[in-house]
Protein backbone atom coordinates (compact mmCIF):
# COMPACT_ATOMS: atom_id res chain seq x y z
CA UNK A 1 0.00 0.00 0.00
CA UNK A 2 1.41 3.38 -0.84
CA UNK A 3 0.63 6.87 0.36
CA UNK A 4 -2.16 7.32 -2.19
CA UNK A 5 -4.18 4.63 -0.45
CA UNK A 6 -3.57 5.80 3.10
CA UNK A 7 -4.75 8.89 4.89
CA UNK A 8 -1.93 9.91 7.18
CA UNK A 9 -2.88 12.22 9.99
CA UNK A 10 -0.62 14.28 12.19
CA UNK A 11 1.81 15.34 9.48
CA UNK A 12 3.42 18.77 9.53
CA UNK A 13 3.22 21.09 6.52
CA UNK A 14 6.35 19.65 4.95
CA UNK A 15 6.09 21.81 1.81
CA UNK A 16 6.50 24.90 3.93
CA UNK A 17 9.14 23.34 6.19
CA UNK A 18 11.24 21.97 3.33
CA UNK A 19 11.45 25.45 1.82
CA UNK A 20 13.45 26.42 4.94
CA UNK A 21 16.08 23.71 4.31
CA UNK A 22 18.15 24.64 1.21
CA UNK A 23 19.96 21.29 1.10
CA UNK A 24 16.71 19.36 0.67
CA UNK A 25 16.23 20.80 -2.81
CA UNK A 26 19.73 19.98 -4.09
CA UNK A 27 20.24 17.34 -6.75
CA UNK A 28 22.68 14.44 -6.55
CA UNK A 29 24.56 12.54 -9.25
CA UNK A 30 22.32 11.68 -12.19
CA UNK A 31 20.18 14.74 -11.35
CA UNK A 32 18.37 12.73 -8.71
CA UNK A 33 16.59 14.55 -5.89
CA UNK A 34 18.00 14.02 -2.41
CA UNK A 35 15.95 11.68 -0.22
CA UNK A 36 17.61 12.30 3.13
CA UNK A 37 16.79 9.49 5.57
CA UNK A 38 19.79 9.86 7.88
CA UNK A 39 18.57 12.43 10.40
CA UNK A 40 19.37 10.27 13.44
CA UNK A 41 22.97 10.62 12.28
CA UNK A 42 22.69 14.37 11.81
CA UNK A 43 19.70 16.52 10.91
CA UNK A 44 19.70 19.14 8.18
CA UNK A 45 19.72 22.84 9.08
CA UNK A 46 17.13 25.49 8.20
CA UNK A 47 18.01 28.95 6.85
CA UNK A 48 17.00 30.40 10.22
CA UNK A 49 19.87 28.58 11.94
CA UNK A 50 22.42 29.19 9.21
CA UNK A 51 21.31 32.85 9.06
CA UNK A 52 21.59 33.42 12.81
CA UNK A 53 25.14 32.08 12.78
CA UNK A 54 26.15 34.12 9.73
CA UNK A 55 24.62 37.28 11.22
CA UNK A 56 26.58 36.79 14.42
CA UNK A 57 29.86 36.31 12.55
CA UNK A 58 29.15 39.31 10.31
CA UNK A 59 27.96 41.81 12.92
CA UNK A 60 28.76 40.73 16.47
CA UNK A 61 31.69 38.31 16.51
CA UNK A 62 33.78 38.74 19.62
CA UNK A 63 34.85 36.58 22.55
CA UNK A 64 32.47 36.21 25.47
CA UNK A 65 32.74 37.00 29.15
CA UNK A 66 35.90 39.07 29.08
CA UNK A 67 35.85 42.00 26.65
CA UNK A 68 34.35 45.33 27.77
CA UNK A 69 33.89 46.65 24.25
CA UNK A 70 30.48 46.85 22.58
CA UNK A 71 30.98 43.73 20.49
CA UNK A 72 32.10 41.77 23.54
CA UNK A 73 28.98 42.84 25.40
CA UNK A 74 26.72 41.92 22.49
CA UNK A 75 28.40 38.56 21.99
CA UNK A 76 28.21 37.69 25.70
CA UNK A 77 24.59 38.76 25.77
CA UNK A 78 23.75 36.57 22.74
CA UNK A 79 25.60 33.58 24.22
CA UNK A 80 23.80 33.85 27.56
CA UNK A 81 20.42 34.46 25.91
CA UNK A 82 21.06 31.22 24.01
CA UNK A 83 21.57 29.42 27.31
CA UNK A 84 18.33 30.85 28.72
CA UNK A 85 16.39 29.78 25.60
CA UNK A 86 17.78 26.26 25.74
CA UNK A 87 17.05 26.05 29.47
CA UNK A 88 13.44 27.09 28.81
CA UNK A 89 13.18 24.57 25.95
CA UNK A 90 13.92 21.66 28.31
CA UNK A 91 12.23 23.33 31.32
CA UNK A 92 15.45 23.48 33.34
CA UNK A 93 14.81 25.03 36.77
CA UNK A 94 17.77 27.38 36.27
CA UNK A 95 19.79 28.42 33.20
CA UNK A 96 23.04 27.97 35.16
CA UNK A 97 22.35 24.23 35.12
CA UNK A 98 22.77 24.23 31.33
CA UNK A 99 26.41 23.45 30.51
CA UNK A 100 27.55 23.83 26.92
CA UNK A 101 29.75 20.98 25.69
CA UNK A 102 31.00 19.85 22.29
CA UNK A 103 28.37 17.13 21.86
CA UNK A 104 26.59 14.38 23.82
CA UNK A 105 29.78 12.33 24.01
CA UNK A 106 31.62 15.14 25.75
CA UNK A 107 28.66 15.79 28.05
CA UNK A 108 28.58 12.11 29.10
CA UNK A 109 32.36 12.03 29.50
CA UNK A 110 32.13 15.14 31.67
CA UNK A 111 29.88 13.26 34.09
CA UNK A 112 31.84 9.98 34.02
CA UNK A 113 35.21 11.69 34.46
CA UNK A 114 34.20 14.08 37.23
CA UNK A 115 32.60 11.14 39.07
CA UNK A 116 35.92 9.29 38.75
CA UNK A 117 37.65 12.27 40.40
CA UNK A 118 34.94 12.98 42.99
CA UNK A 119 35.35 12.58 46.72
CA UNK A 120 32.58 12.39 49.26
CA UNK A 121 28.95 11.60 48.49
CA UNK A 122 29.41 10.91 44.80
CA UNK A 123 32.70 9.03 45.02
CA UNK A 124 32.69 5.75 43.11
CA UNK A 125 34.85 3.11 44.78
CA UNK A 126 35.85 -0.55 44.69
CA UNK A 127 32.78 -2.79 44.80
CA UNK A 128 30.41 0.01 43.74
CA UNK A 129 28.29 -0.60 40.67
CA UNK A 130 27.53 1.39 37.55
CA UNK A 131 24.48 0.40 35.49
CA UNK A 132 23.93 0.96 31.76
CA UNK A 133 21.96 -0.92 29.09
CA UNK A 134 22.80 -3.12 26.12
CA UNK A 135 21.10 -0.66 23.74
CA UNK A 136 23.41 2.26 24.45
CA UNK A 137 25.35 4.16 21.83
CA UNK A 138 29.10 3.61 22.36
CA UNK A 139 29.25 7.13 23.84
CA UNK A 140 27.19 5.90 26.79
CA UNK A 141 29.15 2.66 27.19
CA UNK A 142 32.83 3.50 26.89
CA UNK A 143 32.97 6.39 29.44
CA UNK A 144 31.38 4.09 32.04
CA UNK A 145 33.73 1.21 31.22
CA UNK A 146 36.60 3.65 31.77
CA UNK A 147 35.09 4.86 35.06
CA UNK A 148 34.59 1.28 36.31
CA UNK A 149 38.12 0.32 35.30
CA UNK A 150 39.68 3.37 36.94
CA UNK A 151 37.81 2.98 40.21
CA UNK A 152 37.56 -0.81 40.53
CA UNK A 153 33.79 -0.57 40.20
CA UNK A 154 31.59 -3.16 38.48
CA UNK A 155 29.72 -2.35 35.28
CA UNK A 156 26.28 -3.97 34.97
CA UNK A 157 23.61 -3.60 32.34
CA UNK A 158 20.03 -4.27 31.36
CA UNK A 159 19.57 -6.63 28.42
CA UNK A 160 17.21 -6.29 25.47
CA UNK A 161 14.11 -8.40 24.82
CA UNK A 162 13.47 -10.07 21.46
CA UNK A 163 11.06 -7.22 20.67
CA UNK A 164 13.82 -4.68 21.20
CA UNK A 165 12.61 -3.34 24.54
CA UNK A 166 14.67 -3.07 27.72
CA UNK A 167 14.42 -6.18 29.87
CA UNK A 168 13.64 -4.74 33.31
CA UNK A 169 12.58 -8.09 34.85
CA UNK A 170 15.66 -8.06 37.13
CA UNK A 171 15.57 -4.34 37.90
CA UNK A 172 15.64 -4.77 41.68
CA UNK A 173 18.82 -6.84 41.58
CA UNK A 174 20.56 -4.93 38.77
CA UNK A 175 19.95 -1.61 40.52
CA UNK A 176 20.82 -2.31 44.17
CA UNK A 177 22.38 -0.74 47.24
CA UNK A 178 25.83 -0.82 45.65
CA UNK A 179 24.67 1.11 42.55
CA UNK A 180 26.18 4.60 42.36
CA UNK A 181 25.19 5.63 38.84
CA UNK A 182 22.59 4.52 36.30
CA UNK A 183 23.10 5.87 32.77
CA UNK A 184 20.40 5.09 30.23
CA UNK A 185 19.48 6.07 26.72
CA UNK A 186 16.03 7.64 26.28
CA UNK A 187 15.51 6.77 22.61
CA UNK A 188 17.73 4.09 21.04
CA UNK A 189 19.54 5.38 17.96
CA UNK A 190 19.51 1.87 16.46
CA UNK A 191 16.29 0.16 17.61
CA UNK A 192 14.19 3.29 17.96
CA UNK A 193 12.97 2.08 21.35
CA UNK A 194 11.78 4.67 23.86
CA UNK A 195 12.90 3.39 27.27
CA UNK A 196 10.69 3.42 30.41
CA UNK A 197 12.75 6.04 32.22
CA UNK A 198 10.21 6.67 34.95
CA UNK A 199 10.55 3.11 36.31
CA UNK A 200 14.34 3.21 36.11
CA UNK A 201 14.66 6.64 37.74
CA UNK A 202 12.31 5.65 40.57
CA UNK A 203 14.33 2.53 41.36
CA UNK A 204 17.69 4.30 41.04
CA UNK A 205 16.66 7.06 43.42
CA UNK A 206 15.30 4.47 45.85
CA UNK A 207 18.87 3.19 46.29
CA UNK A 208 20.44 6.66 46.18
CA UNK A 209 22.06 6.32 42.74
CA UNK A 210 22.52 9.19 40.30
CA UNK A 211 20.67 8.95 36.99
CA UNK A 212 22.20 10.10 33.72
CA UNK A 213 20.04 10.17 30.57
CA UNK A 214 21.41 10.14 27.04
CA UNK A 215 18.69 12.19 25.36
CA UNK A 216 20.49 12.63 22.00
CA UNK A 217 17.58 11.15 20.03
CA UNK A 218 14.89 12.32 22.47
CA UNK A 219 15.26 16.10 22.64
CA UNK A 220 15.01 16.39 18.82
CA UNK A 221 11.85 14.30 18.67
CA UNK A 222 9.52 15.22 21.53
CA UNK A 223 8.95 17.71 24.33
CA UNK A 224 11.43 17.17 27.13
CA UNK A 225 10.85 18.50 30.63
CA UNK A 226 13.92 17.80 32.75
CA UNK A 227 12.24 19.08 35.90
CA UNK A 228 9.38 16.61 35.52
CA UNK A 229 11.68 13.78 34.41
CA UNK A 230 13.54 13.67 37.72
CA UNK A 231 16.93 12.48 36.40
CA UNK A 232 20.13 14.10 37.66
CA UNK A 233 21.79 14.64 34.28
CA UNK A 234 20.45 14.88 30.73
CA UNK A 235 22.82 15.01 27.74
CA UNK A 236 21.95 15.95 24.18
CA UNK A 237 23.56 17.34 21.06
CA UNK A 238 22.70 20.29 18.82
CA UNK A 239 23.28 18.83 15.39
CA UNK A 240 20.49 16.25 15.61
CA UNK A 241 17.87 18.95 16.37
CA UNK A 242 18.37 21.20 13.30
CA UNK A 243 21.23 22.95 15.10
CA UNK A 244 24.93 23.10 14.19
CA UNK A 245 27.66 20.58 14.96
CA UNK A 246 30.17 21.36 17.71
CA UNK A 247 27.62 22.12 20.42
CA UNK A 248 26.04 19.81 22.94
CA UNK A 249 24.32 20.32 26.25
CA UNK A 250 24.65 18.78 29.66
CA UNK A 251 21.82 19.66 31.99
CA UNK A 252 22.60 18.71 35.57
CA UNK A 253 21.13 19.36 39.00
CA UNK A 254 22.95 22.34 40.51
CA UNK A 255 23.41 20.48 43.80
CA UNK A 256 25.29 17.64 42.07
CA UNK A 257 27.24 19.85 39.66
CA UNK A 258 28.38 22.02 42.58
CA UNK A 259 29.67 18.97 44.44
CA UNK A 260 31.63 17.54 41.50
CA UNK A 261 35.18 18.65 40.63
CA UNK A 262 35.81 20.52 37.35
CA UNK A 263 36.20 18.61 34.08
CA UNK A 264 38.63 20.69 32.00
CA UNK A 265 40.86 23.31 33.57
CA UNK A 266 41.65 26.62 31.88
CA UNK A 267 40.35 30.09 31.18
CA UNK A 268 36.84 31.13 32.20
CA UNK A 269 36.32 28.28 34.65
CA UNK A 270 38.23 29.83 37.53
CA UNK A 271 37.41 32.21 40.34
CA UNK A 272 41.05 32.95 41.07
CA UNK A 273 44.42 31.41 40.22
CA UNK A 274 47.70 31.57 42.10
CA UNK A 275 50.82 29.57 41.33
CA UNK A 276 49.90 27.25 44.20
CA UNK A 277 46.21 26.63 43.58
CA UNK A 278 43.00 27.72 41.93
CA UNK A 279 39.38 28.04 42.89
CA UNK A 280 36.40 27.54 40.62
CA UNK A 281 33.87 29.86 39.10
CA UNK A 282 30.19 29.22 39.90
CA UNK A 283 27.98 27.27 37.47
CA UNK A 284 27.90 27.08 34.52
CA UNK A 285 31.37 28.62 33.96
CA UNK A 286 33.01 26.00 36.22
CA UNK A 287 32.43 23.41 33.47
CA UNK A 288 33.16 25.62 30.45
CA UNK A 289 36.92 26.03 30.22
CA UNK A 290 38.32 28.03 27.34
CA UNK A 291 36.54 29.96 24.61
CA UNK A 292 33.23 28.16 24.20
CA UNK A 293 31.45 27.32 20.92
CA UNK A 294 29.83 30.78 20.89
CA UNK A 295 28.31 30.88 17.43
CA UNK A 296 27.25 27.24 17.72
CA UNK A 297 25.34 28.08 20.91
CA UNK A 298 23.63 30.92 19.07
CA UNK A 299 22.84 28.53 16.22
CA UNK A 300 21.39 26.05 18.68
CA UNK A 301 19.21 28.78 20.19
CA UNK A 302 17.92 29.54 16.68
CA UNK A 303 17.22 25.81 16.27
CA UNK A 304 15.27 25.82 19.52
CA UNK A 305 13.28 28.85 18.29
CA UNK A 306 12.56 26.98 15.06
CA UNK A 307 11.38 23.84 16.86
CA UNK A 308 9.33 25.86 19.36
CA UNK A 309 7.57 27.72 16.55
CA UNK A 310 6.54 24.37 15.04
CA UNK A 311 5.65 23.06 18.50
CA UNK A 312 7.42 19.98 19.83
CA UNK A 313 4.14 18.11 20.22
CA UNK A 314 3.54 18.65 16.49
CA UNK A 315 7.10 17.51 15.71
CA UNK A 316 6.45 14.37 17.77
CA UNK A 317 3.14 13.83 15.98
CA UNK A 318 4.84 14.06 12.59
CA UNK A 319 7.62 11.71 13.64
CA UNK A 320 5.03 9.24 14.91
CA UNK A 321 2.94 9.33 11.72
CA UNK A 322 5.97 8.97 9.43
CA UNK A 323 7.46 6.18 11.53
CA UNK A 324 4.15 4.29 11.56
CA UNK A 325 3.92 4.63 7.77
CA UNK A 326 7.55 3.50 7.33
CA UNK A 327 7.05 0.46 9.56
CA UNK A 328 3.89 -0.48 7.66
CA UNK A 329 5.59 -0.19 4.28
CA UNK A 330 8.84 -1.91 5.32
CA UNK A 331 6.96 -4.84 6.88
CA UNK A 332 5.45 -5.51 3.42
CA UNK A 333 8.91 -6.07 1.89
CA UNK A 334 9.77 -9.76 1.45
CA UNK A 335 13.05 -10.75 3.05
CA UNK A 336 13.24 -7.62 5.19
CA UNK A 337 13.61 -7.94 8.97
CA UNK A 338 13.22 -4.96 11.28
CA UNK A 339 15.52 -4.87 14.30
CA UNK A 340 13.57 -3.27 17.12
CA UNK A 341 9.89 -2.68 17.83
CA UNK A 342 7.68 -3.13 14.77
CA UNK A 343 4.75 -1.29 16.37
CA UNK A 344 4.84 2.50 16.45
CA UNK A 345 4.35 2.52 20.22
CA UNK A 346 7.02 4.06 22.48
CA UNK A 347 9.15 4.26 19.40
CA UNK A 348 11.29 6.97 17.83
CA UNK A 349 11.89 7.69 14.16
CA UNK A 350 14.82 5.40 13.39
CA UNK A 351 14.22 2.02 11.76
CA UNK A 352 17.10 -0.46 11.36
CA UNK A 353 16.66 -3.49 9.16
CA UNK A 354 18.32 -6.43 7.44
CA UNK A 355 17.66 -7.69 3.92
CA UNK A 356 18.22 -11.40 3.35
CA UNK A 357 21.24 -11.98 1.13
CA UNK A 358 22.39 -8.36 0.80
CA UNK A 359 24.89 -6.80 3.15
CA UNK A 360 23.86 -3.41 4.66
CA UNK A 361 26.78 -1.58 3.01
CA UNK A 362 25.68 -2.88 -0.35
CA UNK A 363 22.07 -1.89 0.37
CA UNK A 364 23.09 1.65 1.25
CA UNK A 365 25.40 1.88 -1.77
CA UNK A 366 22.64 1.03 -4.22
CA UNK A 367 20.16 3.28 -2.37
CA UNK A 368 22.70 6.10 -2.60
CA UNK A 369 22.93 5.65 -6.35
CA UNK A 370 19.16 6.33 -6.36
CA UNK A 371 19.55 9.45 -4.22
CA UNK A 372 18.34 7.80 -1.03
CA UNK A 373 20.73 8.55 1.86
CA UNK A 374 20.57 6.00 4.71
CA UNK A 375 23.17 4.77 7.16
CA UNK A 376 24.78 1.34 7.08
CA UNK A 377 27.01 -0.18 9.72
CA UNK A 378 26.83 -0.69 13.46
CA UNK A 379 25.58 2.88 14.17
CA UNK A 380 27.98 3.03 17.14
CA UNK A 381 25.85 0.37 18.85
CA UNK A 382 27.84 -2.85 18.41
CA UNK A 383 26.49 -4.58 21.55
CA UNK A 384 22.88 -3.98 20.45
CA UNK A 385 23.68 -5.49 17.05
CA UNK A 386 25.43 -8.45 18.68
CA UNK A 387 22.28 -8.99 20.78
CA UNK A 388 20.38 -9.65 17.56
CA UNK A 389 23.16 -11.79 16.12
CA UNK A 390 24.13 -9.34 13.41
CA UNK A 391 27.21 -7.29 12.75
CA UNK A 392 25.57 -4.34 11.06
CA UNK A 393 22.29 -3.07 9.70
CA UNK A 394 20.80 -0.49 7.37
CA UNK A 395 19.06 2.37 9.16
CA UNK A 396 16.52 4.83 7.81
CA UNK A 397 15.72 7.73 10.12
CA UNK A 398 13.20 10.50 9.78
CA UNK A 399 12.62 14.04 10.95
CA UNK A 400 10.25 16.95 10.72
CA UNK A 401 10.87 17.41 6.98
CA UNK A 402 10.45 13.74 5.98
CA UNK A 403 7.53 13.03 3.63
CA UNK A 404 5.56 9.83 2.96
CA UNK A 405 6.80 10.04 -0.64
CA UNK A 406 10.36 9.67 0.68
CA UNK A 407 9.36 6.49 2.50
CA UNK A 408 7.92 5.24 -0.81
CA UNK A 409 11.24 6.09 -2.51
CA UNK A 410 13.05 4.07 0.16
CA UNK A 411 10.83 1.03 -0.35
CA UNK A 412 11.14 1.28 -4.15
CA UNK A 413 14.92 1.53 -3.73
CA UNK A 414 15.01 -1.56 -1.53
CA UNK A 415 13.05 -3.52 -4.17
CA UNK A 416 15.52 -2.30 -6.82
CA UNK A 417 18.42 -3.35 -4.58
CA UNK A 418 16.98 -6.85 -4.26
CA UNK A 419 16.61 -7.11 -8.04
CA UNK A 420 20.18 -5.85 -8.53
CA UNK A 421 21.60 -8.50 -6.21
CA UNK A 422 19.14 -11.09 -7.53
CA UNK A 423 17.60 -11.96 -4.18
CA UNK A 424 13.98 -12.54 -3.18
CA UNK A 425 10.99 -12.17 -5.45
CA UNK B 1 26.87 6.62 -9.82
CA UNK B 2 27.30 3.54 -11.96
CA UNK B 3 26.35 0.52 -9.88
CA UNK B 4 27.27 -1.92 -12.66
CA UNK B 5 30.83 -0.51 -12.67
CA UNK B 6 31.11 -0.97 -8.91
CA UNK B 7 29.43 -4.34 -8.63
CA UNK B 8 31.01 -6.22 -11.55
CA UNK B 9 29.64 -9.72 -12.09
CA UNK B 10 33.04 -11.15 -11.10
CA UNK B 11 32.70 -9.45 -7.71
CA UNK B 12 29.18 -10.76 -7.18
CA UNK B 13 30.28 -14.28 -8.21
CA UNK B 14 33.08 -14.28 -5.64
CA UNK B 15 30.68 -12.84 -3.03
CA UNK B 16 28.11 -15.59 -3.58
CA UNK B 17 30.72 -18.38 -3.64
CA UNK B 18 33.99 -17.24 -2.01
CA UNK B 19 37.13 -19.23 -2.84
CA UNK B 20 39.34 -20.76 -0.12
CA UNK B 21 36.89 -19.72 2.64
CA UNK B 22 36.97 -21.39 6.06
CA UNK B 23 39.80 -21.73 8.60
CA UNK B 24 42.28 -24.54 7.98
CA UNK B 25 45.36 -26.18 9.54
CA UNK B 26 48.29 -25.99 9.39
CA UNK B 27 49.16 -22.30 9.75
CA UNK B 28 51.99 -20.26 11.25
CA UNK B 29 50.08 -17.07 11.88
CA UNK B 30 46.49 -16.00 12.48
CA UNK B 31 45.29 -12.41 12.56
CA UNK B 32 41.97 -10.72 13.19
CA UNK B 33 41.33 -7.47 11.35
CA UNK B 34 38.37 -5.15 11.80
CA UNK B 35 37.20 -2.19 9.86
CA UNK B 36 36.23 0.00 12.83
CA UNK B 37 33.98 2.36 10.89
CA UNK B 38 31.69 -0.30 9.44
CA UNK B 39 32.39 -3.38 11.56
CA UNK B 40 33.56 -5.71 8.78
CA UNK B 41 35.76 -8.45 10.24
CA UNK B 42 38.11 -11.12 9.00
CA UNK B 43 40.06 -13.83 10.80
CA UNK B 44 42.80 -15.00 8.48
CA UNK B 45 45.48 -17.71 8.64
CA UNK B 46 48.61 -18.05 6.57
CA UNK B 47 50.68 -21.17 6.02
CA UNK B 48 54.13 -20.50 4.57
CA UNK B 49 56.59 -23.20 3.51
CA UNK B 50 60.04 -22.60 2.00
CA UNK B 51 59.18 -19.02 1.07
CA UNK B 52 55.95 -19.98 -0.64
CA UNK B 53 52.40 -19.10 0.44
CA UNK B 54 51.09 -22.64 0.80
CA UNK B 55 47.64 -21.72 2.07
CA UNK B 56 45.47 -18.77 3.05
CA UNK B 57 42.29 -19.59 4.93
CA UNK B 58 39.80 -17.19 6.46
CA UNK B 59 36.51 -16.56 8.15
CA UNK B 60 35.09 -13.22 7.05
CA UNK B 61 31.96 -11.23 7.68
CA UNK B 62 31.25 -8.15 5.67
CA UNK B 63 29.91 -6.56 2.52
CA UNK B 64 30.16 -7.97 -1.00
CA UNK B 65 33.25 -5.90 -1.79
CA UNK B 66 35.24 -7.05 1.26
CA UNK B 67 34.16 -10.67 0.86
CA UNK B 68 34.92 -10.81 -2.85
CA UNK B 69 38.27 -9.03 -2.47
CA UNK B 70 39.37 -11.54 0.17
CA UNK B 71 38.35 -14.41 -2.11
CA UNK B 72 40.26 -12.95 -5.08
CA UNK B 73 43.27 -12.25 -2.86
CA UNK B 74 43.42 -15.89 -1.74
CA UNK B 75 43.25 -17.02 -5.39
CA UNK B 76 46.10 -14.68 -6.30
CA UNK B 77 48.58 -15.41 -3.50
CA UNK B 78 48.19 -19.12 -2.81
CA UNK B 79 51.08 -21.02 -4.42
CA UNK B 80 53.12 -17.86 -5.04
CA UNK B 81 56.53 -17.02 -3.59
CA UNK B 82 56.09 -14.46 -0.80
CA UNK B 83 57.98 -11.78 -2.75
CA UNK B 84 55.81 -12.28 -5.86
CA UNK B 85 52.65 -12.25 -3.75
CA UNK B 86 53.76 -8.97 -2.12
CA UNK B 87 54.18 -7.45 -5.59
CA UNK B 88 50.61 -8.43 -6.46
CA UNK B 89 49.52 -6.89 -3.15
CA UNK B 90 51.32 -3.67 -4.06
CA UNK B 91 49.64 -3.57 -7.50
CA UNK B 92 46.23 -4.06 -5.94
CA UNK B 93 46.81 -1.34 -3.33
CA UNK B 94 48.02 1.01 -6.08
CA UNK B 95 44.88 0.30 -8.10
CA UNK B 96 42.67 0.94 -5.06
CA UNK B 97 44.37 4.25 -4.27
CA UNK B 98 44.28 5.48 -7.87
CA UNK B 99 40.75 6.96 -7.70
CA UNK B 100 40.24 5.19 -11.02
CA UNK B 101 43.23 6.70 -12.84
CA UNK B 102 45.30 3.49 -13.14
CA UNK B 103 44.57 0.81 -15.76
CA UNK B 104 44.86 -2.55 -14.04
CA UNK B 105 47.11 -5.25 -15.49
CA UNK B 106 45.04 -8.41 -15.92
CA UNK B 107 48.16 -10.58 -16.13
CA UNK B 108 49.05 -9.54 -12.59
CA UNK B 109 45.68 -9.01 -10.93
CA UNK B 110 43.48 -11.53 -12.81
CA UNK B 111 39.94 -11.27 -11.27
CA UNK B 112 41.31 -8.37 -9.19
CA UNK B 113 40.84 -6.04 -12.17
CA UNK B 114 37.11 -6.14 -11.44
CA UNK B 115 37.81 -3.87 -8.46
CA UNK B 116 38.95 -0.97 -10.67
CA UNK B 117 35.47 0.54 -10.27
CA UNK B 118 35.71 0.37 -6.48
CA UNK B 119 38.59 2.86 -6.58
CA UNK B 120 36.07 5.54 -7.64
CA UNK B 121 34.13 5.05 -4.39
CA UNK B 122 36.53 6.25 -1.67
CA UNK B 123 34.27 5.00 1.13
CA UNK B 124 34.51 1.44 -0.22
CA UNK B 125 38.28 1.23 -0.82
CA UNK B 126 38.85 0.12 2.78
CA UNK B 127 36.38 -2.73 2.17
CA UNK B 128 38.44 -4.02 -0.76
CA UNK B 129 41.67 -3.77 1.24
CA UNK B 130 40.54 -5.46 4.47
CA UNK B 131 41.51 -9.02 3.44
CA UNK B 132 44.72 -7.88 1.77
CA UNK B 133 45.86 -6.00 4.89
CA UNK B 134 45.10 -9.05 7.02
CA UNK B 135 47.10 -11.27 4.65
CA UNK B 136 50.08 -8.91 4.66
CA UNK B 137 50.04 -8.73 8.45
CA UNK B 138 49.71 -12.51 8.89
CA UNK B 139 52.44 -13.21 6.36
CA UNK B 140 54.83 -10.79 8.07
CA UNK B 141 54.10 -12.57 11.37
CA UNK B 142 54.55 -16.01 9.81
CA UNK B 143 57.90 -15.00 8.29
CA UNK B 144 59.26 -13.32 11.44
CA UNK B 145 58.20 -16.30 13.57
CA UNK B 146 59.95 -18.76 11.28
CA UNK B 147 63.15 -16.66 11.45
CA UNK B 148 63.25 -16.80 15.26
Amino acid sequence: MTMQGTALTGLLDTDRIRADFPILSRRLDGDRPLVYLDSANTSQKPRQVIGAMTAHYEQINSNVGRAVHQLGDASTQAYEVARVKIAAFINAPDASEVIFAKNSSEALNLVANTLAWAHGDYEVGVGDEVVITEMEHHSNIVPWQLLAERKGATLRWFGITDEGRLDLSQIDSIINDRTKVVSVVWVSNMLGTVTPLETIIRRAHEVGALVVVDASQAVPQFRVDVAALGADFVAFTGHKMVGPTGIGVLWGRAKVLDALPPFLGGGSMIETVTMQRSTWAPLPAKFEAGTPPIVEAIGLAAAVDYLSALGMDNVAGHEHAITAYALERLLEVDGLTILGPTEPVDRGGAVSFEIDGVHPHDVSQVLDSLGVAVRAGHHCAKPAHARFGVQSSTRASFYLYTTPAEIDALVDGIEQTKRFFKVGS
Amino acid sequence: MDMQALYQEIILDHYRAPHHAGLREPFQAEVHHVNPTCGDEVTLRVHVLDGVVEDVSYDAEGCSISQAATSVMADLVIGKKIGDAMEIHDSFVELMQSRGRVDPDEDVLEDGIAFAGVAKFPARVKCALLGWMAWKDATAKAVSDSEV
